[in-house]
């Protein structure tokens, strides 16, 4: 399972770059080719912690890989902890940024890209 | 009688008239006290100047989880509203930093896995400073996130029959409605600019919706129409103003009371007394009428 964060929930949408206040968390599934909408808005909104949270979420739904734009040090420490590989796009829809993944041109992080609350 | 000076924009000035107040105030006959709640950027003391400051650190109680108690059953994380706790299949993770030390998580673990232990995040300093200015400030630690715990604890070293001076940080978030919850009046000191009046604006409507008396001080006077317009619009008085002058602006850069360097301008600072007294129904001793 991919987890790609996203402005509104379709693969024809963009990839939302930032990864803790994103509103929605496409999960797509490369075996079946389906995907499914994870609704973020709850930590869009959360006063602090955000990224920890989303993190969190992308954990529950079973995902093993996360592509967003910037991962700060919190969220990263949480997706690694759960041994989560995570991929940085910019300037994509969810689904080219999902191919981009498979052609394997995403950069793989090793470490948090961004401080907190960049 | 507490007075705290804010003013939602930063670099407006609330140090510079705070600290010349106190020590017009102090050289008036009245024994003050300074308490500067800007904890992540005191300043006030680079101006009054205390010494033989007394040092205490500033604890805060965090969660420490026992891992061969622990079943991970997931529930501390899943009720903590601050996300400080993240719940793994096999590991408990605390952020600390985002812990406001509410323990419910040592309260609700069925397994008792959960204890409290300390955690500094910034120290206090009290001391005297010049004119017998009674001096307290806090310090909160390079990239500590939280800055109430170190206000609240400022605020235990009030002084009874002293008029208490309150720097409060700029912003209009958690410190600064900490820091003016207790007052009796509170100074806004803005710039006659747009972002000036912009944050102003929001700091004045908090510190209304608290059931504060405000005011306003105009540092570095110039003609700006807006922000005469919405003071006389929304009743907000004006208590002072302070010309833009190289002279003050030097006299700051080189860390000096303006009003030792020119005392021509002590007559603004007596107006500001007179009009907090006036509009506070409180006494400032010694102030000249």
């Amino acid at each position: 399972m991919i987890a790609v964060t996203s402005v509104d929930g379709t693969l024809d949408g963009k990839l939302d770059e930032r990864f803790g206040r994103a509103q929605k968390i496409m999960v797509y599934d490369p075996a079946t080719k389906d995907s499914r909408v994870i609704d973020n808005k709850l930590n869009m909104s959360a006063s602090q912690g955000a990224g920890i949270q989303t993190a969190k979420n992308i954990i529950d739904a079973g995902a093993k890989i996360v592509i967003s734009g910037h991962v700060g040090p919190n969220a990263f420490n949480v997706l690694k902890a759960a041994g989560i590989e995570m991929y940085t796009a910019s300037n994509m829809s969810v689904r080219e940024a999902l191919k981009a993944f498979e052609d394997g041109k995403l950069i793989n992080l090793t470490g948090a890209d961004v401080g907190g609350h960049w | 009688m507490k007075i705290a000076f804010a003013s939602g924009k930063g670099g407006t000035g609330k140090t510079t008239i705070a600290v010349n107040f106190a020590y017009h105030i102090a050289n008036s006959g009245q024994q003050v006290q300074y308490i500067d709640c800007d904890v992540e950027e005191p300043n006030g003391h680079l101006f009054l100047k205390p010494t033989a400051l007394e040092k205490k650190p500033v604890k805060v109680m965090v969660p420490v989880v026992d891992l061969d108690k622990c079943t991970f059953c997931g529930r501390c994380g899943a009720e903590c509203r601050f996300n400080a706790i993240v719940n793994l299949k096999d590991k408990v993770m605390i952020f600390q930093e985002m812990c406001h030390s509410c323990a419910l998580c040592v309260k609700i673990c069925p397994e008792g896995a959960m204890r409290e232990d300390e955690r500094e995040i910034g120290y206090t300093e009290q001391g005297t400073a010049m004119s017998g200015i009674s001096f307290v400030q806090g310090v909160l630690n390079v990239s500590e996130p939280m800055a109430g715990p170190v206000i609240m604890a400022v605020k235990k070293y009030y002084k009874e029959g002293f008029i208490k001076i309150i720097d409060a940080p700029p912003g209009t978030s958690c410190p600064v409605v900490k820091t003016m919850s207790d007052s009796d009046f509170v100074v806004f000191v803005t710039e006659p600019t747009p972002f000036g009046l912009h944050d102003l604006k929001i700091a004045v409507s908090i510190a209304l919706n608290m059931g504060k008396p405000v005011g306003v001080v105009i540092n570095r006077d110039g003609e700006y129409l807006p922000l005469k317009e919405y003071l006389d619009e929304n009743g907000i008085p004006l208590l002072m103003t302070l010309p833009e002058k190289k002279e003050i602006a030097q006299s700051y850069s080189r860390g000096e009371i303006i009003l030792n360097s020119f005392p021509q301008y002590a007559e603004n600072f007596e107006k500001l007394a007179n009009n907090i007294m006036k509009l506070s129904g409180k006494k400032i001793k010694g102030s000249k009428k």
